[in-house]
């Protein structure tokens, strides 16, 4: 007893203990149905164990027993912010183990939309992100931005989201050309709005205390979480998959790949940002390309259904068309990965054929899924109200994470 | 690609034959078939080659080939960022094996492990935390399974009385349809309806 242990005087319930609280599965931060479990102590995050699945669909099920083009649109449900960049990843695993050629205006049309696809989720994680942390305004006026697009995809193929507008071996059908022009005049207006949002946030003095240094990603923790996307440009790494490895037509494009340099929520953020000026630049090449280049957007073969009016004089192309869209078409046995550079980082295809109409095996590799793994190994040591900042520049989007 | 690709399978299977059982490059992937016990050791050598630094996982799945005696097939796939390719191993296991963890080797294995688990009902020895992950909380049976029907066991519903949600067992109001196009002249392996009576008269 020297006078400075009180520990017997206190009661059982006063002496500190951690709280476990729950945040989710409604918290409007969890950017869905995420339930975390974290346990605190004060306001300091010793534990965080994320609970998915409440939105499992059980997509990877449900694509055995269908046709492999009925199973195109289940792509635009998994991360429903940029629906085509998904389905692009289907074709590009159809295609590879069917070895079809893609025409190239159809490859043209494909990065536009995957760049509008890019946008249109760069925009919205990016204000939300920073509604997360307390800004009302950003997402006001991304928004605008977005509904403009979500018009392009709707002029294009009829719905705002779910597109279903990339097919294996093209495009369902060719942009008419005022379309174009009207990306065009948006490509050339968009960088005016990024300006008043970057005016808005970048250098923000409540913003960047929200966010810089905040869940600060290393090179060894990319390697160690698999991280890709964002999460590692970034902290420096100029890892892309366009760029790396081209697919489509991306290496005839010029982009620049922006990296941070601290790897916290304020870099990439920042990469965000830039990574839109880039994609819009893509637009306008891809534009320009696709002025020089009519013709036909399918490559006409087994996989595509004939063009309407030869189904109007041709019995053969009738058949052909009504076979497609009951049998559906055979991918020859095999296994193919996949992936493509979706906003969110990697997003890959493991596709198992075996011969028949229909897929034997599908996986569909998240990125969402590797960066909210993490969440524990980011949070520890974070304040509580940095849980919301995480979970935002995470970008995760659970229609992929929960499949 | 291939070329390099190629030279890459010869590179690891030198250095490591006791692990390498088969190898192949189709589509222009590197396959390796592998066996369980050695796939730690392995896939720590594919991490720490200087050829390899195959340093992120990308993924870990499985296939169900409910036919063959080894009835599974666990796939991991992996990315070297500082090599620019990729590699995918396969292990093939009998229902009542168990793979060896790689958490250790690469922690982002735990979720996918715990997915593989969750869907197939492979046991990862050495994992953690081994839950389910996608499910419901109690859920029972492995749905990824082959034999596992489409449908599931049981349907919930909020109950007005009880004020609650119950689990019942699935009541379909019309046949789940499953509609088979082979065609008979490719080999459709059943009996056609109305071809049953053809045995008779014969």
């Amino acid at each position: 007893m020297d006078g400075t242990n009180f520990d017997d005087a206190l009661t059982g319930e006063q002496k500190i203990r951690n709280f476990n609280i729950n945040f989710g599965p409604q918290h409007p931060a969890a950017h869905g149905v995420l339930r975390l479990v974290l346990e605190l102590d004060g306001e300091i995050v010793e534990r965080c164990d994320p609970h998915i699945g409440l939105l499992h669909r059980g997509t990877e099920k449900l694509m055995e027993s269908r046709t492999y083009l009925q199973n195109l649109p289940y792509f635009d449900r998994l991360d429903y912010v940029a629906p085509m960049n998904q389905e692009h990843a289907w074709c590009l695993a159809i295609e590879k183990l069917t070895g079809v050629e893609v025409p190239r205006r159809a490859s043209l049309i494909r990065v536009l939309y995957s760049e509008i696809g890019r946008i249109l989720s760069h925009i919205l994680n990016v204000t939300t992100q920073a509604m997360d942390v307390g800004a009302l305004t950003p997402p006001l006026w991304g928004f605008e931005e977005r509904e403009k697009l979500m018009v392009f995809y709707e002029r294009a193929c009829g719905a705002r989201l779910h597109a279903a507008y990339f097919r294996p071996g093209g495009v369902h059908q060719d942009l008419p050309d005022d379309l174009i022009d009207d990306i065009e005049a948006w490509a050339h207006a968009f960088p005016a709005v990024l300006d008043d949002i970057d005016g808005l946030l970048t250098e923000n003095r409540i913003f960047k205390q929200r966010n810089a240094d905040i869940g600060v990603v290393t090179e060894e923790d990319i390697q160690n979480y698999g991280f890709s996307g964002v999460m590692v440009r970034g902290s420096g790494l100029a890892w892309d998959l366009r760029r790396a490895q081209p697919y489509e037509c991306y290496d005839e494009f010029e982009f620049q790949v922006p990296v941070g340099k601290n790897g916290d929520c304020y870099d990439r953020y920042l990469c965000r940002m830039e990574e839109m000026r880039q994609s819009t630049s893509i637009i306008l090449q891809a534009i320009e390309k696709l002025r020089e280049t009519p013709g036909d957007v399918l490559a006409r073969g087994k996989l595509t259904p004939p063009t309407r009016g030869e189904m109007k004089t041709s019995m053969e192309a009738l058949i052909h068309h009504f076979k497609l869209y009951t049998e559906g078409f055979h991918v020859p046995e095999g296994e193919v990965y996949a992936s493509v550079e979706a906003p969110k980082g990697e997003f890959g295809v493991y596709l198992v054929a075996d011969g028949t109409n229909k897929p034997y095996r599908a996986k569909l590799r998240a990125p969402g899924y590797l960066h909210l793994q993490a969440m524990d190994y980011l949070c520890k040591g974070h304040q509580l109200a940095d849980v919301a900042a995480i979970i935002g520049t995470l970008d995760v989007v659970f229609g992929e994470i929960d499949r | 690609m291939s070329d390099a690709l190629q030279e890459l399978g010869t590179h690891i299977e030198l250095k490591r034959p006791d692990c390498v059982l088969a190898w192949d490059v189709t589509h222009g992937e590197l396959n390796i078939d592998v066996a369980p016990s050695s796939l730690t050791g392995f896939v720590e050598f594919l991490k720490a080659d200087r050829t390899c630094q195959f340093s992120s996982l990308v993924d870990i799945t499985a296939v169900d080939y409910p036919s063959r005696e080894k009835r599974f097939d666990v796939v991991y796939h992996f990315l070297s960022m500082y090599q620019n390719h990729r590699v995918r191993l396969r292990v093939s296991i009998r229902e009542e094996d168990m793979v060896p963890s790689i958490i250790e080797i690469h922690p982002s294995a735990n979720w996918f492990e715990r997915e593989v688990f969750d869907m197939f009902g492979i046991l990862f020895t050495g994992h953690p935390d081994l839950r389910r992950i996608l499910t419901d909380y109690g859920f029972r049976g492995y749905p990824l399974r082959k034999d596992f029907p489409t449908t599931g066991y049981t349907e919930v519903r909020y109950d007005e009385a009880q004020k609650r949600v119950v689990y019942e067992p699935v009541s379909l109001t019309q046949e789940y349809r499953q509609f088979d196009f082979m065609s008979p002249w490719e080999g459709a392996e059943y009996i056609l309806p109305g071809d049953e009576k053809t045995e008779e008269k014969a």
